[in-house]
């Protein structure tokens, strides 16, 4: 919002508003200021958005965003990462701190939020668990949540030592103090090492067909039981990443049951591709965790339906062509997601478009402890933190007209339905008709 | 038609394994001759990329090279620019394009032939990729069975051992069944694929029931650290239950065969006796391995026409 004085009002005109509290048709007023001014008829703004046809919705909020900066700046930067975020609808992408050096310090973390300032879209860090991701000893918790981290991961590994996972969980509910109050969590990449280790994709059917080493199920569902477990002896709250198999969906669909405060993501690849994907030997298939089953792609269909997982997130993760175009065994794992997931939820989720917007909006917003500024209903007096999309609109996905870096996107050539058309946030139209405006 | 790569046996197909074999009873009576050389692929450059320590497959198919009168390349991994820190596209660009015809390559990580084949021109030979496919062996394999049972349709066949990490297992299970064979899998479950799901053969943990009624019995080298891996409780327990044994040697059907990929560990998957039987065929494999990489090497390279004029004279 730093140039807020020099804008003019925005009218997002002619859509049908979407949010927690239902649908109406109506125009929407973003005043010079950045905040929602208006919603309603025979508005009048400087800009004139068209949004026929579109839904107009909270921003969607990505709770699982690799923008490799700092350290990996050739296959994506902050700021190519948010324009890809922008133009896949996305107003704030929560920063995986996987980077090198990790966000596992106050000085890391700083540089990636004073970095995040000039993206298009609102960035906000997460931090590492244990210092240099390494498992083995905690992060200054209480200074990086000082800073605005809410969510603490180590991604890209789960903590494996249950002792040291039990102490971060009890240490993270006395925060309040540091955080003026709000809540944090922290989010587990649930793979038990000693099980998946050395495995390059989802062991099954596939893996044993085509001699790939692989990563049981097991892998992930035991660290969801174990910190299931933590969750009910600590009070913690626990979020789940990139829930794939049919037993973690299951565990945390019983976990919600009991009243235990966990929550859990879904990436959109996990709810549309499978294992069998890597029969083509294509490094882009290549994922942790991995595509698994059609069973598996299922269950988190249901899960996403009745509410057990939260949210769909990307788990955005750009590699440089040279690094992806290596044996299988030895290329990075990841994709990119945040140009494509909307369009994959509307084609592939068979659900109301209310539902496919709750999912990438306000609840994670709400995981992501920043539903004061993201995910709002949209009324006046809100931050304006909206997307507008046309749920109808067809398309191929080609990754070369991407904003990032990277091209290792497995959709390449897909049909899908469903585009973003114009993004506004903090009340800046950062995306006009499917283009970034900088 | 001419396949431009050898990547798997299911390429093949029946047809594509029935062309194969049938060429390589031509290439048996070259590799008898005095003079075991004929002029096929005279002016074709073959290069070889050994990822992996592989002696007998190199060997052999360097031998099916030279007597074809194809020239070679070797690209030797251990001192190259690999070690410089060059990708394997990279490698495979530069060795590309110094001009080659094919490249017959072996690498420890399953698919990586096919990768190749995506990026250069030339023909591709799947030398073994990780737990994957090793077409040739399945070949030279399925070739040394034809020679003493005939028809392979019917038959039945006892694959033993390490079958979960064995690119071996899975190239000899596509071609004995695409020929008609019935193939029964024989290991603890810990060296069994974990999954089986799409697998056209039989799986049985008792050794001493599947013995008496096989055709043929082929095991596995059983590797020495899948001890520490704790797949197995000790290499002696694993012999006690999978080995051929001299015991078992006795109740092996007298016209039934006993084959080994090899390199073999005499006294672990296989005795010493059952090694040096009369059944055992474990030689004639390498053998019939130089001609059914002459016949997969001419089949490729040389043109269906010089084929058809008498290449081979």
């Amino acid at each position: 919002m730093t140039n807020a004085v020099l804008r003019q009002s925005v009218l997002i005109r002619g859509g049908t508003v979407v949010d927690a509290s239902g649908s109406r048709v109506a125009d929407v007023l973003v005043g010079s200021d950045g905040m929602i001014e208006a919603v309603g008829e025979g508005l009048k703004g400087d800009l004139e958005l068209d949004a026929g046809g579109c839904i107009v919705s909270p921003g969607f909020v990505d709770l699982h965003t690799h923008l490799r900066e700092p350290g990996k700046e050739e296959a994506e930067t902050i700021e190519s990462g948010s324009r890809g975020g922008a133009l896949g609808g996305f107003t704030a992408l929560v920063a995986m701190p996987n980077t090198t050096p990790p966000m596992d310090c106050v000085g890391v973390v700083r540089d990636v939020i004073e970095l995040g300032k000039t993206a298009l879209t609102d960035i906000f860090p997460s931090a590492a668990i244990t210092v240099g991701r390494a498992g083995e000893q905690l992060s200054p918790m209480a200074e990086l949540a000082k800073l605005g981290v809410r969510i603490f991961t180590d991604d890209g590994t789960g903590v494996q030592d249950d002792l040291l996972m039990k102490r971060a969980l009890e240490y993270s509910v006395g925060l309040a103090p540091f955080t003026g109050g709000a809540s944090v969590v922290l989010a587990q990449h649930c793979e038990v090492a000693a099980l998946s280790d050395g495995g390059f994709m989802h062991e099954g059917e596939w893996s044993s067909r085509l001699g790939i080493p692989g990563q049981p199920a097991e892998a992930e569902e035991l660290m969801v039981m174990r910190d299931i477990a933590l969750a009910k002896s600590t009070g913690a709250r626990v979020h789940f990443q990139h829930m794939s198999t049919a037993g973690s969906v299951s565990l945390i669909r019983a976990a919600k049951a009991a009243g235990l405060p966990v929550t859990a993501e879904a990436t959109t690849h996990h709810f549309t591709l499978t294992d069998a994907a890597c029969a083509s030997f294509d490094t882009v298939f290549k994922v942790h965790p991995p595509l698994r089953t059609d069973a598996d792609v299922a269950a988190v269909k249901v899960g996403l339906a009745d509410g057990t997982i939260d949210a769909i997130a990307t788990d955005h993760a750009p590699h440089c062509a040279h690094d992806k175009e290596q044996p299988f065994d030895s290329a990075p794992p990841g994709m990119l997601g945040l140009e494509t997931a909307l369009a994959l939820a509307l084609t592939e989720l068979d659900q109301p478009v209310e539902k496919v917007v709750g999912l990438l909006s306000w609840q994670a917003a709400k995981i992501a402890g920043i539903d004061d500024v993201h995910g709002c209903p949209i009324e006046p007096g809100r931050p304006a933190n909206i997307t507008v999309f046309d749920p109808a609109e067809a398309w191929t996905i080609d990754s070369s007209s991407f904003a990032s870096k990277s091209t290792n996107c497995p959709y390449e050539g897909h049909n899908v339905k469903g585009r973003v058309r114009h993004t506004i946030v903090n009340g800046e139209p950062v995306v006009i008709d499917q283009e970034a405006t900088r | 038609m001419t396949p431009k790569h050898l990547l798997s046996i299911d390429d093949l197909g029946r047809e594509g394994i029935e062309e194969i074999l049938g060429l390589t009873d031509s290439f048996v009576e070259v590799s008898a001759r005095r003079i075991p050389k004929v002029p096929a692929l005279r002016g074709k450059n073959i290069a070889w990329l050994f990822y992996e320590d592989s002696t007998r497959t190199r060997l052999s198919f360097e031998t099916a090279a030279k007597r074809l009168s194809a020239d070679t390349m070797n690209f030797s991994v251990g001192s190259s620019s690999v070690n410089k820190g060059e990708s394997l596209r990279d490698t495979c660009l530069t060795i590309s394009a110094m001009g080659v015809d094919a490249i017959v390559v072996r690498h420890r990580s399953a698919g990586v032939p096919w990768q190749i084949a995506n990026w250069i021109d030339a023909s591709v030979i799947n030398a073994g990729d990780g737990w994957h496919e090793h077409p040739t062996q399945a070949l030279l394999d399925t070739y040394t069975l034809r020679s003493h049972l005939g028809d392979l349709d019917g038959r039945h066949i006892a694959i033993v051992g390490d079958i979960k990490h064995s690119r071996v297992a899975r190239s000899n299970l596509a071609a004995f069944t695409a020929l008609g064979a019935e193939v029964t899998m024989v290991a603890p479950q810990t060296l069994l694929p974990p999954s089986l799901e799409g697998w056209n053969a039989n799986v049985s943990h008792d050794l001493d029931a599947v013995l008496p009624t096989v055709d043929a019995i082929y095991l596995l080298r059983m590797q020495l650290e899948r001890q520490t891996d704790a797949l197995v409780p000790t290499l002696r327990e694993y012999t006690d239950g999978y080995g051929l044994t001299t015991q078992r040697l006795a109740a092996l059907g007298e016209k039934a065969l006993i084959m080994h990929p090899g390199p073999m560990n005499r006294g672990v998957e296989i005795c010493p006796e059952a090694a040096d039987d009369p059944r055992s065929v474990i030689t004639e494999q390498v053998a019939n391995g130089v001609a059914v990489r002459m016949s997969v090497l001419f089949l490729l390279l040389g043109s269906g026409a010089e084929h058809e004029a008498g290449g081979l004279s």
